[in-house]
């Protein structure tokens, strides 16, 4: 119980400090960011603690809108996540999945991919509307969501890849 | 009484989950509204020193071209100087015709330019005498206006913000309209409501207005790229190529305008007489 939540903490403040000193900075033509410090809600214990995932979710979110001067938007977008997270796990692993134990940073399947794609798109979706915030917008709010959801996946499968190892 | 304690032990979980959305909807909502103040901000202790850090690094890969706009100033300056016949008259050397104001030099450690609502993030506060609403200007042109200060760090809306709206004029001929920015390009920026009568042409300068008592009158904003008519109105809406590149910013100035307590004062004077 203690080594889990020491990865936590340790997976916390490595995606905040990756996103933050090198995620942050990529600005693919112009406007596209990969946001893959969700990791840390999507890789988060099954059956772990859900309030203790929510407040962590929350002050995640709230340390990157410090550092992106851009209010609540991501608390609100990782908090959304977080609450809909079990919802995700029953639609992509079946009802049962609490019993299972669902290991996510294990080969790609095709229930984990749509796992990690619909969470991806649901943080992504919240997170350029409250960005943008206007109705008119809402065709550059589909092509950046639809943008950065690609690339959110592409960066998150490697990672789960490259950290994969280092577990054995 | 047992029926509602037992009601949030039961539903504690999805009471948490609303009790943070309603915070942070709140802070969101709050971000968007101009000049509201801003509670989450890269102005503070942490985010601020870590991007301090982060821009001691990135420093080393830009000062070739630091460098390079270091000595085109020099030039300018010099050139000034030494066509000055006599030197002893001028006290101190003026930016591009600002006379009324003072300059605290400041460097940008954070820039974001991928959203509709970007800020900039500068190494100098209200230790340095930065307060809000003071312009932001460089060697090139205008960059914002500062928003929010700490004690060592400021942050600054950028020009690049759908909320930011300056006042602007075209230099040849006076016509005065509002410089905004449509969130699309970040090289480009929108001067609207310019009036039907004024004369514009692709190429035309165009620089700060005197309405403003935040910028100085003709500073350089940018040129005229593409000139377009509102049918339903009778004014034009402009693109305007910026002078600076915004997505690559280093040394700039914050302009104390000395003159602005006095006007502020007058003015809420004036709205508390009528």
């Amino acid at each position: 119980m203690n080594s889990t939540l020491l990865v936590n903490i340790a997976r916390f403040i490595f995606l905040l400090l990756a996103q933050v000193l090198l995620f942050n900075r990529i600005d693919l033509f112009g406007y596209i960011n990969p946001y893959p410090y969700i990791l840390f809600i999507l890789l988060f214990p099954v059956n772990g603690n859900k309030t203790g995932l929510l407040v962590a979710s929350f002050l995640l979110g709230l340390i990157m809108d410090m550092f992106w001067n851009s209010g609540g938007v991501h608390a609100t977008a990782c908090l959304v996540l977080a609450y809909f997270r079990p919802a995700i796990f029953k639609f992509s692993f079946g009802l049962s999945y609490e019993y299972q134990t669902v290991k996510l940073n294990d080969v790609l399947t095709p229930e984990r991919f749509s796992f990690i794609l619909i969470a991806v798109v649901i943080h992504h979706f919240t997170l350029f509307i409250l960005e943008i915030f206007k109705i008119s917008f809402i065709w550059d709010i589909f092509l950046r969501t639809i943008f950065s959801t690609i690339f959110t996946i592409i960066t998150c499968i490697l990672i789960i890849y490259i950290i994969k190892p280092s577990k054995r | 009484m047992q029926q509602i304690f037992s009601f949030i032990l039961k539903n504690s979980y999805r009471l948490l989950f609303l009790l943070l959305l309603v915070i942070s909807l709140t802070l969101t909502i709050q971000s968007h509204s101009y000049h509201k103040s801003r509670v989450i901000s890269s102005a503070n202790f942490l985010t601020g020193g870590v991007y301090q850090q982060i821009n001691n690094v990135n420093e080393y890969f830009g000062l070739r071209k630091e460098n390079q706009e270091l000595s085109a100033e020099n030039a300018r300056l010099k050139s000034i100087l030494f066509n000055q016949k006599d030197t002893t008259l001028t006290p101190n050397v003026n930016v591009k015709g600002i006379d009324k104001a003072e300059i605290i030099v400041s460097k940008v450690i954070h820039n974001s330019y991928s959203t509709h609502e970007n800020f900039l993030t500068l190494n100098s506060g209200s230790k340095d005498g930065v307060k809000s609403d003071m312009g932001v200007i460089n060697s090139a042109g205008i960059i914002g206006i500062v928003d929010k200060t700490s004690k060592n760090y400021a942050t600054v809306i950028s020009i690049l913000n759908v909320q930011s709206k300056i006042n602007a004029k075209i230099k040849k001929s006076n016509h005065f309209g509002s410089l905004v920015w449509n969130g699309k390009n970040t090289g480009y920026a929108q001067l609207i409501d310019v009036p039907r009568l004024a004369s514009v042409r692709k190429g035309d300068t165009i620089v700060t207005g005197g309405q403003s008592i935040i910028f100085p009158e003709n500073i350089g904003i940018g040129v005229i790229d593409k000139i377009y008519t509102d049918n339903v109105t009778n004014y034009y809406t402009l693109d305007i190529k910026l002078f600076n590149d915004m997505t690559n910013l280093g040394y700039v100035y914050i302009l104390k305008t000395k003159d602005r307590d006095e006007v502020m004062k007058l003015e809420s004077e004036t709205i508390k007489n009528e």
